[in-house]
């Protein structure tokens, strides 16, 4: 920092000189560099243009060919078998029930954990704990997949023989482990938003710790810690290794947890991996997966945004 | 900070409830931190216990094969490399100049809400629609194939957004009486912007590179919508070239019946986390060095 600043001032002493005597060329490098920033900016703008054209392109292709009813209520999932069926519920839910059975595991984990390190932990052990959790939260989600197979996987059919060797709650408890540290972080920062001065209010009235977290302190912060819940389900819907690797391959409208499931994720990864010729019903069928992905997760993060700002506190 | 409030001195039957609640409390919550903790722990421990056996020079410098005693993760290794490099080459600029016109450039109005906005919203995209996005836009209509370029563009494209928040976050904690000053002295915005703010801001926008980076080493669903295919029996030599990369060759190890592959896998795991380990700690390395200089 200090060593790079010299250097650079020394530099700056001439060139302000400079763009004195030849202010016109000056001026046309200024705003030339001007735009060249707001290109890069536009990039990102770009990038959900392309994605938006993309999807949208083929997804029609896509409809034209198959009724949008058959596709949001058929209750069968077979585009690559002879009697093809074009109903994404299967899909959908295997998709909905990782992402609720991740989040039963991870959220109250997640805001217990939150309020342990902001409300219990001294500087020292936060200082230990964050880093561990932020290296969970950096892990591949292959593996996760890994950990899966041969861990969770063999632990639940040691209790559960029954059970499938792929199946959804394995995925569902690997992606709870996987949205864990998000869950925390997250609300650790809402938590800790809240003012000093409300804690010693609630306990100059005499609350006990417990009291003073779960009545003043959650309650202030509850925009930022359902906002970070919302945001771990929509990226347990999105999850896609660990899911693939761990819940199989089989579309099956099921509620049980120890059955083979494929999530809209994993049908998407199936698809890409096999030989799918372009301009085929079949490879359009990624595009309409990917949509109905792309909407929903949106939606849930526009929600999260949403929650946190008409629900925000606001102090001082 | 007190441990309990004055009332919680009477020893009342109701004092003693609210006490004991308290204390069962705490330790839910100390549970609940050691369940993350203890996941870490036999994770690592999973992964170790299988896959240490594997890493000699053997496994480093031999190519994918049927046969798992000759199995190596050369292809992939150098994959990666390649991979982190061009995806670096590519997303740095593009964030840094974005971060850099929002922050200094950008005047209040539609277009830079828009823009804001919308990059909020890229970052919580699915990782696999990026993949959609580079088999439509790099690999088809750009026809650039299966190759490494394809790869790099696509993960940059999922790297941008976060990027370019931690960028301005990094450019927002540059002081504004710096900038006054220089423009007190007759710099001109780019002045400021080139020999203040940008290395001022320089650690922090480092560190959120590195943490980013370290996101798309690890990435696999987007590489398999671009086509990038596990079984490749040489390294890549310029950016037409096909590749894989290290999460590719694990997932490929996995989806095998055999336990010998398994056990590949776990090794390929052990090098994919030593890389990341040490991007991570390097990130954490500025970022300490950084905060300690700090005015």
């Amino acid at each position: 920092m200090n060593d790079a600043n010299p250097g650079a001032a020394a530099d700056g002493t001439a060139s302000p000189g400079l763009s004195l005597t030849s202010s016109g060329s000056g001026g046309l490098q200024e705003r030339l560099i001007g735009w060249v920033l707001f290109a890069a900016a536009a990039t990102s703008v770009a990038v959900t243009v392309g994605i938006v054209a993309v999807l949208l392109g083929e997804t029609v292709g896509f409809f034209r060919e198959v009724p949008i009813w058959d596709f949001l209520t058929d209750t069968r999932w077979t585009p690559l078998f002879s009697e093809k069926h074009f109903g994404i519920l299967p899909l959908a839910m295997g998709s909905v029930m990782v992402a609720v059975g991740a989040g039963v595991i991870a959220l109250p984990l997640g805001l217990m954990t939150a309020i342990f390190l902001s409300e219990y932990a001294g500087d020292t052990l936060r200082g230990i704990l964050k880093p561990i959790l932020e290296v969970l939260a950096g892990i591949p989600t292959v593996v996760y997949g890994y950990f899966a197979l041969t861990f969770i996987t063999p632990a639940i059919r040691s209790v559960l023989p029954e059970t499938d060797v792929f199946n959804a709650a394995s995925a569902a408890i690997v992606v709870g482990l996987m949205i864990l540290p998000m869950v925390s972080s997250l609300s650790e920062d809402a938590l800790r938003a809240v003012p000093q001065s409300l804690r010693e209010a609630a306990y100059g009235l005499g609350g006990t710790r417990m009291e003073v977290s779960l009545r003043v302190v959650v309650p202030a912060a509850l925009s930022g810690v359902l906002a970070s819940f919302i945001l771990a389900l929509s990226r347990g819907i999105g999850e896609t290794m660990a899911v693939t690797i761990a819940a199989g391959n089989l579309p099956n409208m099921t509620l049980n947890p120890l059955e083979s499931i494929q999530t809209m994720t994993a049908y998407i990864v199936q698809v890409s991996l096999g030989d799918t010729p372009q301009g085929t019903l079949a490879y359009r069928t990624l595009f309409a997966v990917s949509s109905a992905l792309f909407v929903v997760t949106l939606a849930m993060n526009v929600l999260s945004q949403w929650v946190l700002a008409r629900f925000r506190e606001v102090y001082e | 900070m007190s441990r309990l409030g004055p009332l919680g001195t009477t020893p009342t039957p109701r004092n003693l409830r609210r006490r004991v609640l308290g204390a069962a409390f705490a330790g839910v919550g100390a549970a609940a931190t050691l369940v993350g903790v203890l996941a870490l722990v036999v994770l690592l421990a999973d992964v170790v216990r299988d896959g240490v056996g594997q890493l000699d020079l053997d496994f480093l410098a031999n190519f994918a094969s049927r046969i798992p005693g000759r199995a190596g993760i050369r292809a992939p290794l150098f994959g990666t490399l390649w991979i982190m490099a061009l995806t670096a080459a590519i997303s740095i600029p593009l964030s840094v100049g974005a971060a850099l016109y929002l922050e200094e450039y950008a005047p209040r109005n539609w277009v830079t809400r828009v823009i804001q906005v919308n990059i909020a919203n890229l970052a919580g995209v699915p990782s696999i629609v990026y993949g959609i996005l580079g088999l439509a836009v790099f690999v088809r209509w750009m026809s650039l194939d299966r190759s490494v370029l394809a790869g790099a563009l696509t993960l940059s494209m999922l790297v941008l957004p976060v990027i370019i928040l931690a960028a301005q976050e990094a450019i927002r904690a540059v002081p504004g009486s710096i900038r006054n000053a220089a423009y007190g002295l007759g710099a001109t915005r780019w002045q400021v912007v080139r020999h203040h703010v940008l290395p001022m801001a320089a650690p922090g926008i480092l560190t959120g590179t590195i943490l980013a980076l370290s996101r798309a080493v690890g990435e696999t669903a987007p590489l398999i919508m671009v086509g990038a295919v596990a079984f490749i029996a040489f390294t890549p030599t310029g950016l037409g070239d096909p590749f894989t990369v290290l999460p590719l060759q694990v997932y490929d190890w996995i989806r095998r019946p055999q336990e010998e592959f398994r056990l590949l896998a776990a090794g390929a795991i052990l090098v994919l986390l030593a890389i990341l380990m040490t991007m991570n700690a390097t990130a954490i390395l500025l970022r300490n060095r950084f905060q300690r200089n700090r005015p």
